[in-house]
């Protein structure tokens, strides 16, 4: 327990030192281009390849489970595109993406750490805290809604692809529920999720990285902690967020 | 000039530093030598304010760097180059880039000015021509001599060098020695080697602290280590049997 508030204290001093001002602006812009690179586009590739999976998924479940006659046909298109836009694209796809760049941020801070490259920069007078992490979360916090955006598209898409391929469902029907009861608001909770779950991937990870101590198996250690902690995060957070938000 | 008076550090129930006095001159190669687990290396990072000490004051030209707040520190470090044990180089820049990287950040110099002093760098440690290659292209004595022009560049008045000679070998060791050795006396630097190569303490040691439990046991200089009958620091130094066939000779 005491580890956790101890951590949890940490945490806070490191993110008030994160979010101090660049010490040069020209540096920064350069380096949040850079991680904008590493840390959104080359993510695309995964993210659409679950996306449209995941929307095929949704739509034949749905599809095979509607039983009922009295259900119209377009209740396929609803479903999906509800729970993508409302779970599956901002929570999923960020719980895939806490495995992905959650391991990477940490294991390459944490390998800043013990190669003393964090010690190097302090050395010269930077701030280290803000020179790593700063364009980080900001990176992620800017880039994670556009591919979740992306993702919420491509899973609908997926979603017509299953239906139209196996005849569970006509296409009119699919886009016509898929049109239906529309809320701009869900568009918005979900996207405000998303940078919520982006700021956790990034700070949570960081934390375990620039705190590592010890060689490469600490490195590892950090790296899974980083990961499992800040799945753990997304999912508190989408649950107080729904609570709050949608309810 | 560096002064240490009374530095105490301790992790947890283990006291690494005890009692530490020292003095760093000016313009002169300063070496702390002695044993693993000595505290060669946790004195060095209180220096340099990487570690907090339990009481004492480290006084940098008589400002004293225990009393600084953050801010500060990070303004007194602009005035610190330092060459760590591996290098410390950052891996996603070339050598060029690493060099560059306290420029950029610090001065408001223009891209050709900065290549100027780069390549001015680069030559002074015998790499011109080697600032495209990437740190994991280069060998153990290419990446300290890279880590030197980086701790160089920016003019320092203070330099740290921690095991500058690990892991290389005889011929490099020699070569990096008199590289800090040369740009001591040509920047008139106050330098502080952390050590325990022998060949260092006898080619470059203009001051040295012998370490030895956490205190700071023997105080002299390279002619005198050689005649001291200090039983710790003959312990440490005719270690080996080489040495102890230079003392026979010596005699």
């Amino acid at each position: 327990m005491l580890t956790i508030v101890s951590n949890i204290g940490k945490y806070m001093l490191m993110m008030w030192e994160v979010f101090s001002k660049p010490q040069r602006l020209s540096i920064f812009w350069k380096r949040f281009i850079e991680e904008v690179n590493i840390i959104g586009v080359s993510s695309f590739p995964i993210v659409m390849l679950m996306s449209v999976f995941m929307g095929g998924v949704i739509a034949l479940q749905t599809a095979s489970n509607m039983d009922v006659p009295l259900l119209p046909e377009y209740t396929i298109g609803y479903i999906t595109r509800q729970s993508t836009i409302l779970e599956f694209s901002p929570t999923i796809i960020s719980l895939i993406l806490a495995g992905k760049i959650g391991s990477s941020v940490s294991s390459e801070i944490g390998m800043m750490r013990v190669t003393e490259q964090i010690d190097a920069l302090e050395i010269m007078g930077v701030n280290s805290l803000n020179y790593l992490i700063f364009p980080k979360i900001m990176a992620a916090v800017f880039f994670f809604p556009i591919i979740i955006i992306f993702s919420m598209l491509l899973s609908m898409l997926g979603g017509w692809l299953s239906l139209v391929s196996t005849g569970l469902s006509s296409s009119e029907s699919y886009i016509y529920g898929l049109r239906s009861f529309f809320r701009v608001y869900s568009v918005y909770y979900a996207l405000s999720k998303t940078v919520v779950f982006g700021f956790l991937i990034i700070s949570v990870s960081s934390f375990y990285g620039y705190y590592a101590k010890g060689g490469a198996i600490d490195v590892g250690r950090s790296s899974t902690k980083a990961v499992v902690y800040s799945s753990i995060s997304i999912l508190v957070a989408n649950f107080l967020i729904t609570q709050m938000f949608l309810l | 000039m560096i002064e240490i008076i009374g530095v105490n550090k301790s992790f947890g129930e283990h006291a690494v530093l005890q009692n530490i006095n020292a003095l760093f001159d000016k313009g002169k190669v300063n070496l702390i030598i002695g044993a693993s687990g000595g505290g060669k290396s946790v004195l060095s990072k209180c220096i340099v304010g990487l570690h907090e000490v339990d009481n004492g004051q480290i006084l940098f030209d008589g400002k004293d760097v225990c009393q600084m707040n953050e801010l500060e520190r990070r303004e007194l470090r602009k005035k610190i180059g330092m060459l760590f044990q591996g290098g410390a180089l950052f891996d996603s820049m070339t050598v060029e880039n690493n060099i560059m990287f306290p420029l950029r950040m610090f001065t408001g110099m223009r891209k050709p000015e900065m290549r100027d002093k780069v390549n001015f760098c680069l030559e002074r440690v015998n790499l011109a021509g080697k600032g495209h290659l990437y740190p994991s292209e280069c060998s153990g004595g290419m990446k300290k001599r890279v880590a030197i022009a980086r701790a160089i560049v920016m003019n320092p008045e203070y330099l740290f060098c921690d095991e500058p000679n690990s892991g290389l070998d005889p011929k490099t060791s020699i070569l990096i020695d008199n590289l800090i050795q040369e740009i001591t006396y040509e920047f008139n630097t106050t330098t502080i080697v952390i050590t325990h190569d022998m060949n260092s303490v006898i080619e470059i040691g203009d001051t040295i602290n012998f370490m030895f439990e956490g205190k700071n046991w023997w105080q002299g200089n390279k002619n005198e280590i050689v005649q001291t009958e200090n039983p710790q620091v003959v312990d440490f130094v005719y270690a080996s049997k080489f040495m102890k066939q230079i003392k026979e000779k010596l005699k």
